[in-house]
């Protein structure tokens, strides 16, 4: 406590320099969540609109390694060499996907539905167009997709109320010239071909989508891909995105078939956000080392100032230690008060930044600056803080504790 | 009467590469009660046998005997503690501590002492400044006194945790006739009216007539005849 007391006293009594070293001390705080609340902002924005756009969980019909033979199943053990091996021709799929699905939606916290994708070429007006067809079951496409949110005319209803019905990206109607109820035809790889009716054009944003994405209903893509009661994977959406990794694979290990979370997926794009963040980070922080630079200088040059009244406190009975407290403890207290204030003026600077609306270039609608609330930065702000201030008063409370009073003494009198 | 410090054969040679001898082979003892006066000839180590004698520096050979305790081998922090409950120190400078008022100056060994309570040691330091009479400045800061009642609080501070030793380095040193003729009459009556040994390092030969010995450092030596011009 007389440490504190004798503390507080030695900061008073050099007022400016004090204000100066806590000034650095607030605006590296505030720099610091202002910095990291935009970049994790725009980071989360950027995986909200990565989770959204994709499915948590893709289940193809594929495995990721060849399946074994039936000789290294039966003895895993031995050395087996099989030449002239010819892959057996099959229908394409997932086997009893029925039962699979069933599987899979009694997971709990999660949603599935089934979907056969296949290539087509799209004829109108003597113009051809590849395009990616996918068939699905609309009542189970709209818990898993965001594509009914992404219609900008027609509705999902109107597919399932019309079997030669399709929905087609905003692209390819503006390449063709398509509105709702505009016919055109379908050839699919196998030579199947029918003529289908837009019931739906939807927008997504990526506009290679838009041009080469076809939905329409599950039976007509397998009757048109000649692949009868087939579906090629299963996409899913779960109520906790961060799960995916763990949901695949067990559903990996539960039904057989390659499943593919969002974040196996994208994940050289999350290495890249983790790097910037790094980056970041060590960017802000070096705001809080500069800072405490200040908090250094101001602390030795009290340590010189009162080198007589050290030499007096330790020939009365004060330890080194302290001494030492005395000068960690004027840190701790220009860092703990420069963490309020800078943790307030952060706040404010976010909420300033959060305000802010801007129009993306090619964008017509505005929007806000994304901003990450978080409050693990808060701590780690502080905790920087508050770090970089004891280290910069260390140095000079540990050169306060180990002066000698008779050298002090001899001098002075 | 019981001896309360006791050097034997104390010696203390700075090191360098012309090494100095400050201090040479001392012995002496200092009893309860008693007032001592050190003189000597300036740069003879007066000073610097204080120090040693007040476990401020560490003899590079003999030993310094505390309250019946041999202080050899004690680490800087039992020296320190040593320091805070049997020693006082006044000094030619007053050292007071600029920010705190005069009454916190008092307080500060007691607090670091943690023996009192803090009611008991306001209690006792204003007794102390009372004694010494400066009690009526106890809420001024010590750049608003004088010379001689900063020099008569710092002998307060010195007093606070009941020391059984005074240690004074020139005490009068910085003071004014008057202040100096009452800061040694404070010296001396502690001595008598609450039995503290005092032993002061000084030039002013009219400590000696108030002491109850004399003892002349030469050359980092006890020189018996020596005489103060």
């Amino acid at each position: 406590m007389i440490a504190l007391g004798i503390a507080f006293t030695h900061l008073t009594s050099r007022k400016r320099q004090t204000a100066v070293s806590l000034i650095g001390v607030v605006l590296g705080v505030a720099f610091f969540l202002a910095v990291s609340a935009l970049m994790r902002g725009s980071e989360k924005d950027f995986i909200v609109r990565l989770i959204d756009n994709s499915p948590h969980i893709t289940v193809s019909d594929e495995y990721r390694s060849a399946r074994l033979q039936p000789v290294n199943q039966q003895w895993p053990q031995a050395l087996a060499e099989i030449r002239g091996l010819k892959p057996q021709t099959e229908t394409r799929g997932i086997r009893g996907w029925r039962a699979k699905q069933a599987l899979i939606a009694a997971l709990p916290g999660l949603r599935v539905a089934p979907v056969l994708t296949g290539s087509a070429v799209l004829v109108f007006a003597g113009q051809q167009q590849g395009v990616s067809l996918s068939g699905i079951i609309p009542a189970q496409m709209r818990g898993v997709s965001t594509i009914e949110d992404k219609l900008i005319a027609g509705t999902l209803d109107q597919l399932s109320a019309n079997s030669n019905g399709v929905i087609i990206g905003a692209g390819l109607a503006d390449k063709f010239k398509l509105r709702l109820g505009s016919t055109l035809s379908v050839i699919a790889a196998g030579g199947a071909n029918r003529t289908l009716t837009v019931v739906g054009i939807f927008r997504s944003g990526n506009a290679s989508y838009d041009e080469s994405q076809t939905y329409v209903l599950l039976k007509r893509a397998q009757l048109l891909l000649d692949r009868p009661d087939r579906v090629n994977r299963f996409i899913l959406k779960l109520d906790d995105a961060n799960s995916a990794r763990a949901v695949a694979s067990r559903i990996e290990a539960q039904i057989g078939y390659k499943s593919v979370s969002w974040a196996e997926a994208s994940e050289d794009i999350l290495n890249v956000l983790f790097v910037r963040n790094v980056i970041m980070y060590s960017v802000v922080s070096a705001i809080l080392v500069v800072a405490s630079f200040g908090i250094y200088n101001t602390i030795s040059t009290i340590v010189m100032e009162k080198t007589r009244d050290i030499a007096i406190l330790k020939s009365m009975g004060f330890l080194a230690a302290d001494i030492k407290r005395i000068f960690l403890l004027e840190g701790l207290i220009v860092g703990a008060i420069g963490s309020v204030l800078g943790l307030l003026c952060g706040l404010g600077l976010m909420r300033l930044l959060a305000s802010i609306q801007i129009r993306p270039p090619g964008g017509t609608e505005t929007v806000n600056l994304p901003i990450w609330w978080g409050s693990e930065q808060f701590l780690m702000a502080a905790a920087f803080a508050l770090a970089s201030c004891l280290l910069a008063a260390w140095l000079p409370a540990r050169k306060a504790g180990r002066l000698h009073p008779v050298d002090i003494l001899r001098g002075a009198t | 009467m019981s001896t309360v410090l006791r050097a034997r054969q104390l010696t203390r040679i700075l090191p360098g590469e012309v090494p100095t001898t400050l201090v040479r082979g001392i012995d002496l003892s200092i009893e309860a009660g008693e007032f001592v006066c050190i003189m000597g000839p300036s740069g003879s180590g007066k000073s610097s046998l204080l120090y040693l004698l007040g476990l401020l520096d560490v003899p590079s050979s003999g030993t310094v005997e505390l309250d019946g305790v041999n202080t050899q081998g004690f680490s800087d922090d039992q020296l320190t503690s040593a320091r805070l409950a049997k020693l006082g120190f006044v000094f030619q400078f007053h050292f007071l501590l600029a920010e705190f008022t005069v009454l916190d100056n008092v307080l500060l060994p007691m607090r670091r002492l943690g023996k009192l309570g803090d009611s008991q040691a306001r209690a006792r330091a204003t007794e102390l400044l009372a004694r010494l009479d400066v009690a009526e400045h106890a809420h001024k800061h010590p750049s608003q006194l004088s010379g001689g009642q900063r020099q008569r609080v710092a002998i307060a501070r010195a007093l606070a945790n009941d020391p059984l030793v005074l240690l004074a380095d020139e005490p009068t040193g910085n003071l004014d006739t008057a202040s100096s003729s009452n800061v040694r009459q404070i010296l001396h009556d502690l001595t008598r009216e609450m039995g503290k040994s005092v032993l002061a390092v000084t030039h002013d030969p009219r400590f000696a007539a108030l002491a109850d010995r004399r003892i002349n450092v030469v050359d980092g030596q006890l020189d018996p005849d020596w005489q103060p011009v």
